[in-house]
């Protein structure tokens, strides 16, 4: 027999294979389409905004197209001495322009951004610059302010001419190109960020440990006690968890006041003297405290699930065969919980890394987090492209953590709820 | 859960000393929400309990901070529980809908691409607020919508999402599609069959996913505090400016009742976990 003959046909007279795979594309289409009004407004709303957000990281456009007859004659100083003339010229006559157009004040701020002290000299500048005489222009600002007349500051000019920069990702980790082009760090007494950085992961590691050690027993008891008694204990997870974060965090507001009650209490049982009360507020203590609690339920969530399908014949079998309940525990049971472990412990790393509410709150200075930094130059300083800029470094990093979560215990062994 | 009687001395002190340390954990978690309750009826201005109360004297209690939430002048506790509402029951709608629709799509065997898609999808919850806050403002800056209901929604939409279309995506895993194709053979629509057959059966699921979306959008401040205009104020910008500012004995009156209404809704996500559980025939 020919393969032709052998060809099924549907009743249309088309070849069934055709036909098949054409309803198979037409299922894909439909499933797609239910799909893609979600797709398309989380990419509009969201993703494209974080690439946004990347692009201002990096832009350093607007100081480019305020100062352009500057920077063109710039591109012939060596950058070692003070420029000459033409440079002074060029920066009078772009610096005029901006004044007509009431932008120095811009201009300004972006300046001291890469160098403190442009702001005074500016504006000393915009008002001298008035009574300038034709010609000569280098001796005439240079006579404005001393400044002026330090190479440092042209250095910090010239370094602001690329449109786009890396130097938001090197201060957010305290670094900067100096004159010579060389990455340095900040001295000592100004490395900010860095300190922030280690506080934000030593805070996030801690709580995570503390919510572990916290959360294991009590799944353990949930998962095992009879229904009736564990959905009653449920509740003392569940309600935190359904609580509104800023009530939680008003309540701890409240019991670690030096007046209130944990105070009350240490000083009852004669912990700590009545005039000697400690500051548990307002510093690490405060976010290490609220967060663990905040946090607790996230960690409990996952382990119960987990435990909950482990039988308990397993640990009799365990036991049946020798083993102490200790052992019984570490061999059997204790390995069988590690999605869990790995899930609680990734949920509440991630949630703790970026924590902003509470330890705005509680945390004071010495308990703020990176988040806190970032949320202040979204709303302080309006520093947006240093935000985006950190803030791109935290997601680099929550993506790092998930990927080596996935390299270890795998994305899809995470069960929630 | 007892201990068998043959257990041996040294364990049943260990079984003790762990039944203690569950306790503890028990109590640190639940405790500080009891906190709040006593305090809002305090008589007076300070944040401690004071001797009265302490000795359960009734002349130091009072409805005086919740008279002041509802009735007290210049207070912006009105203006913030409508904003909270309907940016709420709007941001939950929209959610409920893109989410559902694009979950039905997303468990679909014919669907190319699924985890790509879906990590897309569920981004918003996995990134740390404090960046999608800031991206989310970057957008609504640009569009013109910052300082408005509409951009907040938006924004408590992308955010509620991956809540709604994890939970659908759940409960349509143990859905049997049978009884859709049994629908079509019968002559209906589509459309006609998912209102009839497949939404009913899933409504749990579609339900819990959208308590989860109220919730965020109800509780959420990050977002908003870069959103939000002095006409947009919520109950929680109102909370976070208030814990920031003056610790008044009013915000304890909201606080307990958000605790009053997170108990309702508690009692609302129990009920349903526990129904869709018996529909997908999981029982323990």
């Amino acid at each position: 027999m020919s393969s032709e003959t052998k060809q099924i046909l549907t009743t249309d007279g088309i070849p069934l294979e055709v036909s098949l795979k054409k309803a198979e594309r037409r299922n894909k289409i439909k499933a797609f389409l239910l799909v893609a009004p979600l797709l398309l407004f989380i990419i509009i709303t969201y993703v494209f905004p974080i690439g946004d957000m990347l692009m201002r990281s990096v832009d350093d456009k607007m100081v480019t197209q305020m100062l352009p007859k500057t920077f063109k004659a710039m591109e012939k100083w060596d950058g070692k001495e003070l420029p000459d003339e033409e440079v002074f010229a060029a920066f009078h006559s772009d610096f005029i322009k901006l004044v007509e157009e009431k932008r120095e004040g811009k201009l300004s701020t972006q300046l001291n951004y890469t160098k403190n002290g442009f702001k005074s000299i500016i504006k000393k500048l915009r008002r001298k610059s008035k009574s300038f005489e034709e010609g000569n222009y280098k001796e005439q600002i240079m006579g404005v302010h001393k400044r002026w007349a330090n190479v440092e500051y042209w250095q910090a000019i010239k370094r602001r001419a690329p449109a786009y920069t890396g130097q938001k990702y090197l201060k957010g980790i305290d670094m900067f190109k100096n004159e010579n082009g060389e990455i340095v760090s900040v001295p000592e007494d100004r490395r900010i960020h860095r300190v922030l950085w280690l506080r934000t992961l030593e805070i996030a590691f801690f709580v995570t440990v503390f919510c572990f050690l916290m959360a294991y027993p009590i799944a353990h008891l949930l998962a095992t006690l009879p229904m009736k008694y564990s959905n009653l204990l449920m509740i003392c997870v569940l309600l935190p968890f359904w609580t509104s974060l800023l009530v939680r965090t008003a309540s701890w507001m409240i019991l670690l006041q030096q007046q209130g009650l944990v105070n009350d209490f240490f000083v009852g049982i004669g912990l700590v003297a009545d005039d000697n009360r400690p500051e548990m507020m307002f510093n690490k203590t405060g976010s290490y405290v609220a967060m663990t609690q905040i946090l607790l339920p996230f960690m409990v969530l996952p382990l119960y699930s987990v435990m909950k399908t482990i039988s308990p014949s397993l640990m009799r079998a365990g036991k049946s065969l020798g083993g102490t309940p200790f052992i019984a525990f570490w061999k059997v049971y204790f390995p069988l919980t590690i999605p869990g472990i790995g899930a609680g412990c990734l949920l509440v790393f991630i949630l703790a890394i970026g924590y902003y509410i509470t330890p705005a709150l509680v945390g004071g200075a010495s308990g703020t987090l990176i988040s806190n930094q970032i949320a202040f130059h979204m709303k302080s300083t309006l520093d947006w492209s240093f935000a985006s800029a950190m803030g791109l470094m935290l997601l680099t990093g929550v993506l790092a953590i998930y990927w080596v979560y996935n390299k270890l215990v795998g994305i899809d062994n995470i069960k929630l709820g | 859960m007892a201990l068998p009687k043959y257990t041996e001395p040294h364990y049943r002190i260990w079984h003790y000393i762990y039944l203690t340390i569950c306790a503890a954990v028990f109590f640190f978690l639940i405790a500080p929400l009891f906190v709040i309750f006593p305090l809002s009826f305090n008589a007076e201005e300070f944040l401690v309990f004071s001797d009265g109360m302490k000795r359960l004297d009734p002349d130091a209690f009072s409805l005086r901070w919740y008279k002041d939430m509802i009735y007290g002048t210049k207070n912006p506790w009105g203006l913030a529980t409508k904003n909270s509402f309907i940016i709420a029951i709007f941001a939950t709608m929209g959610s409920v809908i893109l989410g559902t629709v694009a979950a039905l799509g997303l468990s679909s065997r014919h669907m190319p691409y699924k985890g790509l898609i879906m990590a897309v999808l569920i981004s918003p919850m996995i990134v740390p607020l404090i960046i999608s806050g800031v991206a989310i403002f970057f957008f609504m800056a640009k569009a013109g919508l910052a300082a408005t209901h509409l951009g907040i929604i938006l924004a408590h939409i992308i955010l509620g999402t991956p809540f709604v279309v994890i939970t659908v995506t759940a409960t349509l895993s143990g859905f049997d599609h049978s009884v859709t194709r049994a629908a079509a053979s019968l002559g209906s629509n589509p459309v006609n069959t998912f209102m009839k057959i497949t939404l009913p059966l899933i409504l749990p699921g579609v339900i819990s996913g959208g308590l989860f979306a109220f919730v965020t959008s109800f509780d959420e401040v990050v977002v908003v505090l870069f959103l939000a205009g002095l006409e947009n104020t919520t109950i929680p910008i109102q909370m976070w400016t208030g814990l920031r500012e003056q610790l008044s004995p009013t915000i304890l009156a909201v606080a307990t009742c958000l605790i009053i209404l997170s108990t309702l809704i508690l009692v609302t996500a129990e009920l349903l976990r526990r129904r869709s559980e018996r529909l997908r025939g999981i029982n323990r």
